[in-house]
């Protein structure tokens, strides 16, 4: 299905459309000039530019930066929040050549320093005095950026360092500088095209440093094109900018697809209001990662809980009738008709006001990617009408690897191949790509670049897979992550991790059983959901720490690891790989540490090594285990926490346990 | 970034000889110090050392019986606190006494109350003129709000927010006055490092921002010595010094006073 689109062509202009993302704006400001092109909520209303405005913004920026020394093939590291000024500036970089790198605004100096050295980014526009201070302090110990151009200028006014500006000051030179210079800037656009890089994005490192994915025009657009057409996005959406700008899907969903399809984007007033913009914009196609679900799922769930008995009986009511009728009604499947009248009405009753609450009242399209996403989270979404799907892509590919056509999406899947994209799988189980997004190369890194991309352009994607009997792709490891037991069971970490996460009372959890006797783990547990728990329950506890180590909470967390024991015991691929020991630990698993990635990928090596006491704990006979271990504060100040954790053992079901299922169910 | 183009004018408040007591309790006996414009100035010393009646006689809650307040280069009569508050002093509390019910929105709008010009009968009315005014005032909160970076709360009532973000809300309020003189009671009290932290930077902030002057009371040493310009040290309702934090750190007095010496 794959060979019959890519006759297309790989390049923009193959798909009639501008090369480059300046050409793009033109082309948006030419033809749809007066229609809304970004949002932003500042001092408590929310300000829009059109795109004729954006494209007036943009020039004088680039032309700004131009008077500021910056030429064709320098890369800009662009830090901050999503704000209109940073995707402009990326743009007018662009304009110039230049390559933009967008770094992830919440790491520390350290990794932010690493970025923006190996990148060469001798420049960086940075959103406040929070990310200027972090880049001087890099400057410090890189000599670069050189030059810091600033956006909020709030605390700004002692900074008398060399090469500090503001970014009204680069704009007013900017119209100067067009009008001593006409003519430059549109021949700098002109120089644009196709197989020009256009953007830089790192990759956050769940293996080593990070690597910098250089992407060309072509990658983006194309890859951002098809996206919009498989869903049949148009100018009339409506979205919402929120995640990391330096994230890959941001920049092809936010970035680059508002630039393809023209529609509206809007960026929240700060981090903390995301779900009060959420529901003020009520966009039209939302994406996010799973945890952004679960987190919306779980306050509606501590609310509902907190709720009186009338809202309480109704909500849980109707959410049944939803879960036996509502994802058939969304997949156009038949349902009867008494069930569909008292779908409507629910509709009305719960669903319609739990949507407007949740900030969906008017989603069309919902995405999730990045990891999997709980088969009860999933349905609880789809329950209620909402067309969310899944997706599977990486940064080397511009994203777009599957994703789940309407009415044919499953849980446990991630899709078919997206149009333009070949898939298959190599002997090792491990999922090969080749499309239009493929990217260039890293940068500065042809060893990786040799391991991850073959010469005829297909790329490693790392994880293990297989296509079903419908086609769709099923993702089940990462492939150097699945291991062997000692007796030759398979054994997938992630496969076991992601059904225990599935559990409210569980945030993090961690498998170890590569060339082990048998499966143990970690469990993080969700502070609020198990809070919430122990308080309805007379519980008492006055930290994470105490509350982890509860007998109490070791029994709940036992109830769910056998559950997923009976899960797992369902299967027989996976059946021997049940969790025979596990222990919770006393503190959450956290980046600052180095423990998460900063997209909250669990960094397996580096957790094994830091508690190493504790796994020899679970594979020993002892109910106890002692450790010490150092923490990073938010202030970056660093200390020591001990602990005596105790180690559980879970019941373990019988191989073929197929019968027990039934029974259970 | 004490060393930037922060400029310490002329003296703004000056107190001479200030004595006040309750019935025989003599709370402040001739104390008297002054607050240049621009700067900020503290006033520490052990508890009961009349930190908090120090602040009330400036603000014009307590009326000392002997010596004299020359604020702005006039000698101050017997003054009220909304009289006080009507020359551009403004203050928060060492015990937070915000609205519990309102919003952080409609607190720091009720500092505005004294920029008002239209009466109770226009504003119910809120037609023309009197919704004119309310969007300025509304601009000037939400520009505060900014500022204190509280928009997530910003619907909220403030009874239901955690204790450090009810002081930056009181904060608020007292800037919604747009104050000349700033006058912050233990602005510190009961947060966590990180809370402190975040106060220490928007009371600097506002310093250097809006130019305000701030007198502020505060037990945690470190804090004070890090944030302020001089400093003025009371123990037992006496001045015993007053200069730079390094001058007061080495001051034997003051070292006594909060170590304690042997008797």
């Amino acid at each position: 299905m794959a060979d019959a689109s890519a006759t297309v062509g790989s390049t923009a202009a193959a798909h009639g459309l501008p090369d480059t993302f300046p050409k793009l704006l033109e082309r948006n400001a030419r033809e749809f000039g007066d229609r809304p092109s970004i949002r932003e909520k500042d001092y408590g209303i929310w300000q829009t530019w059109t795109w004729k405005q954006v494209h007036q913004e943009v020039r004088q920026l680039a032309a700004g930066l131009a008077s500021f020394g910056v030429k064709r093939g320098d890369k800009i590291a662009i830090v901050g929040d999503n704000r209109p000024h940073l995707y402009w500036a990326m743009c007018a970089a662009q304009m110039l050549g230049a390559v933009p790198v967008p770094v992830y605004q919440d790491s520390v100096a350290e990794e932010m320093g690493f970025v923006i050295d190996h990148a060469e980014a001798d420049l960086a526009i940075a959103e406040d005095q929070e990310q200027v201070d972090k880049l001087l302090v890099i400057r410090e110990k890189h000599n670069r950026p050189g030059r810091i151009v600033y956006k909020d200028s709030r605390g700004m006014r002692d900074y008398n360092q060399s090469g500090i500006v503001s970014l009204a000051d680069i704009a007013t030179r900017g119209a100067e500088f067009m009008k001593q210079h006409p003519g430059f800037l549109d021949a700098e656009i002109a120089k644009g095209k196709g197989s020009d890089v256009s953007v830089m994005l790192y990759t956050s490192g769940t293996t080593g440093q990070p690597k910098g994915v250089m992407l060309s025009y072509d990658n983006v657009i194309v890859s951002g094109h098809n996206g919009i057409k498989f869903d049949g996005l148009t100018r009339d959406d409506e979205v919402l900018a929120y995640l990391p700008m330096a994230w890959v899907g941001d920049h092809i969903y936010s970035y680059g697809e508002s630039f393809i399809a023209g529609f509206c984007l809007s960026c929240p007033e700060s981090g903390a209001t995301v779900l009060t913009d959420l529901r003020e914009i009520g966009p039209t196609f939302f994406f996010a990662p799973p945890r952004i679900f679960e987190n919306l799922l779980t306050t509606v769930s501590i609310r509902m809980e907190d709720a009186g008995w009338v809202k309480r009986s109704m909500y849980k009511y109707f959410m049944e009738l939803a879960r036996r009728t509502g994802i058939a009604i969304l997949d156009k499947r038949p349902v009867s008709a008494t069930d569909r009248f008292l779908y409507w009405l629910g509709g009305y009753l719960v669903y319609g006001p739990l949507k407007n609450a949740l900030g969906f009242s008017r989603i069309r399209l919902g995405y999730t990617a990045g990891e999997a996403i709980g088969p009860d989270i999933f349905d609880f979404y789809r329950s209620l009408g909402l067309n969310l799907k899944q997706l599977y892509g990486m940064t080397e590919t511009s994203v777009f690897i599957c994703m789940q056509p309407d009415g044919q999406v499953k849980a446990d899947t991630v899709g078919v191949p997206a149009p333009q994209v070949e898939i298959k799988i190599a002997e090792s189980g491990e999922v090969l790509v080749k499309s239009p997004g493929v990217f260039l190369t890293y940068y500065k890194n042809d060893a990786a670049t040799a391991e991850t991309k073959t010469p005829d352009g297909w790329v490693h994607t790392g994880d293990a897979g297989f296509f079903d009997k419908d086609g769709h792709l099923k993702i089940i490891d990462r492939a150097k992550d699945v291991g062997r037991l000692r007796d030759g069971t398979l054994f997938a970490p992630k496969y076991i991790e992601n059904k225990l996460k599935f559990f409210p009372y569980i945030r993090e959890a961690v498998a170890f059983g590569d060339g082990r006797d048998y499966v143990a783990c970690f469990i993080n547990i969700d502070l609020e959901a198990t809070g919430n728990w122990a308080e309805r329950r007379a519980v008492s506890y006055g930290s994470y720490q105490e509350l982890a180590a509860k007998p109490e909470v070791y029994d709940l967390l036992q109830e769910c690891v056998e559950k997923v024991n009976r899960d797992l015991a369902a299967d027989p691929n996976v059946a021997g790989s049940q969790i025979k020991r596990f222990l919770i630990l006393h503190k959450e698993l956290d980046a600052d540490d180095g423990e998460l990635t900063r997209t909250r990928k669990v960094r397996r090596r580096f957790i094994g090594d830091r508690y190493a006491p504790l796994i020899e704990g679970l594979y020993s006979d002892r109910d106890r285990t002692f450790i010490k271990t150092t923490v990073t504060f938010e202030d970056g100040r660093t200390g020591t926490i001990e602990a005596d954790l105790a180690i559980r053992e879970a019941k373990r079901q019988p191989a073929t346990a197929t019968t027990t299922h039934k029974t259970a169910a | 970034m004490t060393s930037s183009g922060r400029v310490i004018g002329d003296t703004l408040l000056k107190i001479e000889n200030i004595t006040l007591s309750f019935g025989g309790v003599r709370a402040l006996s001739d104390v008297s110090f002054d607050v240049r414009k621009g700067e900020i100035r503290a006033i520490i010393g052990p508890n009961g050392a009349g930190k908090s009646s120090m602040l009330n006689c400036i603000n014009g809650f307590y009326h000392p019986q002997k010596g004299q307040i020359t604020y702005k280069g006039t000698v101050r009569q017997q003054m009220r606190p909304h009289e006080a508050a009507a020359q551009g002093i403004a203050r928060t509390f060492q015990n937070i006494a915000l609205f519990k019910g309102m919003s952080t929105l409609d607190n720091i709008m009720s500092g505005r109350l004294l920029k008002m010009k239209r009466g109770f009968f226009w504003q119910a009315l809120y037609w023309g003129p009197a919704e004119r005014e309310e969007l300025e005032h509304r601009e000037a909160v939400e520009k505060i709000i900014d500022f204190l970076e509280i928009q997530a709360i910003r619907k909220m009532p403030v009874g239901k927010l955690p204790y450090g973000l009810q002081k930056r809300v009181e904060l608020g309020r007292a800037l919604a006055a747009e104050p000349d003189l700033l006058l912050l009671d233990e602005p510190m009290a009961g947060m966590n490092v990180e809370e402190k932290e975040d106060m220490c930077r928007f009371i600097l902030d506002v310093n250097d921002q809006f130019g305000t002057t701030i007198a502020l009371i505060e037990h945690d040493m470190g804090v004070v010595m890090d944030l302020s310009d001089r400093v003025v040290v009371l123990e037992y309702g006496q001045k015993i010094a007053d200069g730079t934090p390094d001058e007061v750190r080495s001051n034997q007095k003051v070292i006594d006073a909060y170590l304690g010496v042997p008797h």
